[in-house]
């Protein structure tokens, strides 16, 4: 009898899946971008996502020891932060960048406002956009063995003619993890697939991108210029991966159409009439400043509330 | 003398007006770009409030309570119209730097804060020297500001260069989110600082500003955050 009357308090509906297994799916799911980056660029590409990825984990590490908290580095997710920061830099980048922007995504933006699940924007494009303030020259320098130059994007708001086949496929110069539209749509399926994410938030990103670039591009209704705005810079990498971080995107359906349609807008607004070629990561910085106020304004009505008014 | 002592004391440590009571930001994230910045700014503050403070204590007795606000104002505003012009003849760099945070002193909440708390309601000479005590925290606080902000921003401390030559500058510091950073750390330090020498007993009400919120039966007089004062009978209850 006591076997079959189990008491216990909601939530009664259990789900398996765990913070670890999430986020080891997201780390599975960026490995083929990672890949390509160490074929493309060669192993001192391995070698950065190698030391950034331990300095996020061990930050994570020290700072619980010292504060005598819980040490929560099994869930993976400073892996995540880590190997997501390391695909945004640039492959000439010294070690020392992967250190300084591991420490600052960690612990001030993620530990010091209450560890995963409290951080207010991600933490990986936080130390991203730190390090291009910090270090506008080091982390623009997209000169390597393979390729010297400007990135596509650079080239295409010069009014260069681009090469959208290689832009897709990745043999461009650009940071480490965003150059390969194919490498990184494999792991997005690899997330869809599993369910970690869903298409809501990157689709509308995307889609609202094509449609800024089409009517503000000054190209019209040009398909290889629309292409390669999709393809070109960190928006694949964005829009998969860093949109949808659980912890600073919308909860709410609404919320997150809105939020991709922001994304797009601000990412067009950047591209097109910014000083700068690529603006993914600050716009997906501001988005996630302005979660809590679209959660506010698509929170759903309750039950039996907010009827029609007599 | 020994309230003369208190006053700088107080002014300095215990209710520095950056670190505890979070006074006069906008100049303190603003103008501490480096050290001789901030030195500069908090030394203007001080004299500007230094003055005020005397002047308005010595017509403490004059000033219609109703218009005392409109009346610090103008007492302020004059005196930093001196410095301001003082300033531009005498240190062109200086003033050049600080630019409109010279005439923004005006409304620097820290003098309007010393000119209701406490000079209006005490005699000049504790009054000059709450003046210079609290400017002379105010410049500490951002002196130290930019001294941080300045070597980590661009390897240099009073612009003589510090850092080994293979030091990168992080040139964020230097930017206005190094300010939030560098400041929200010293306070962040200063606090620990407090709380471990609570932790070991020591009396730190000599330190921290030692308010409990317990107004009515604090004898501090000197409060700013007094929420209720012996004048509040026909003055103003906040």
């Amino acid at each position: 009898m006591s076997e079959l009357l189990k008491v216990s308090s909601n939530p009664h509906v259990r789900s398996k899946s765990t913070t670890a297994g999430i986020m080891m799916t997201v780390v599975i799911a960026l490995l083929p971008a990672a890949g390509f980056g160490i074929y493309n660029f060669g192993p001192k590409a391995l070698l950065l996502i190698l030391v950034t990825v331990a300095s996020t984990v061990l930050t994570e590490f020290l700072f619980e020891k010292i504060c005598k908290k819980k040490v929560t580095i099994g869930d993976f997710s400073a892996v995540v932060t880590g190997l997501l920061l390391a695909l945004n830099l640039p492959v000439s980048a010294p070690w020392w960048i992967g250190v300084v922007g591991g420490v600052f995504a960690i612990l001030v933006v993620k530990m010091l406002f209450g560890g995963l699940g409290q951080n207010f924007m991600n933490p990986a494009l936080g130390a991203r956009c730190f390090l291009l303030i910090s270090f506008t020259s080091i982390m623009t320098n997209f000169d390597c063995d393979a390729y010297t130059g400007a990135t596509p994007l650079a080239n295409l708001k010069s009014g260069e003619a681009v090469n959208i086949l290689d832009m897709v496929v990745g043999r461009t110069a650009g940071t480490i993890g965003e150059t390969s539209m194919i490498a990184i749509v494999i792991g997005a399926c690899i997330l869809i697939l599993f369910g970690i994410i869903d298409l809501r938030i990157p689709g509308t990103y995307i889609v609202t991108l094509a449609i800024f670039v089409s009517i503000f591009g000054a190209h019209g209704l040009n398909w290889p210029y629309i292409s390669a705005h999709l393809s070109g810079g960190g928006l694949m990498l964005g829009a998969f991966f860093m949109a949808t971080d659980y912890v600073t995107r919308p909860i709410t359906k609404n919320g997150q159409y809105l939020y991709g349609i922001l994304l797009g807008i601000l990412t067009g607004i950047f591209r097109i009439f910014g000083p700068s070629a690529e603006g993914v990561s600050y716009a997906i910085i501001i988005g996630n400043l302005l979660v809590p106020l679209i959660e506010k304004i698509t929170l759903p009505k309750a039950f039996g509330k907010g009827g029609e008014k007599a | 003398m020994n309230s003369v002592k208190e006053r700088l004391v107080n002014g300095i440590v215990r209710e520095n007006p950056t670190f505890v009571l979070m006074l006069g930001m906008c100049p303190t994230l603003a103008v501490t770009t480096s050290a001789i910045n901030g030195l500069g700014m908090g030394l203007t503050t001080m004299v500007v409030l230094a003055l005020s403070n005397v002047f308005i204590s010595l017509l403490r007795n004059i000033i219609p309570d109703k218009v005392r606000i409109p009346a610090f104002i103008v007492i302020i505003a004059s005196f930093v119209t001196m410095v301001e012009l003082l300033l531009q003849g005498f240190i062109p760099f200086l003033y050049d730097a600080l630019g409109i945070y010279i005439p923004l002193i005006v409304v620097n909440c820290i003098i309007l804060g010393r000119a209701e708390a406490y000079a209006y309601k005490n005699p000049v000479i504790p009054s000059l020297f709450d003046g210079i005590g609290m400017g002379l925290g105010f410049s500490v606080a951002l002196t130290c500001i930019g001294a941080v902000r300045e070597l980590l921003g661009a390897g240099e401390i009073f612009g003589i260069h510090i850092m080994p030559d293979s030091y990168v500058p992080v040139s964020i510091f230097i930017m206005a989110p190094g300010a939030f950073f560098v400041l929200a750390t010293l306070t962040a330090i200063q606090n620990k600082v407090k709380i471990a020498g609570e932790k070991k007993g020591k009396d730190m009400s000599k330190i921290q500003s030692g308010c409990n919120s317990d107004c009515m039966n604090c004898s501090d007089s000197g409060c700013t955050h007094r929420l209720y004062d012996e004048k509040a009978g026909e003055g103003d209850k906040k």
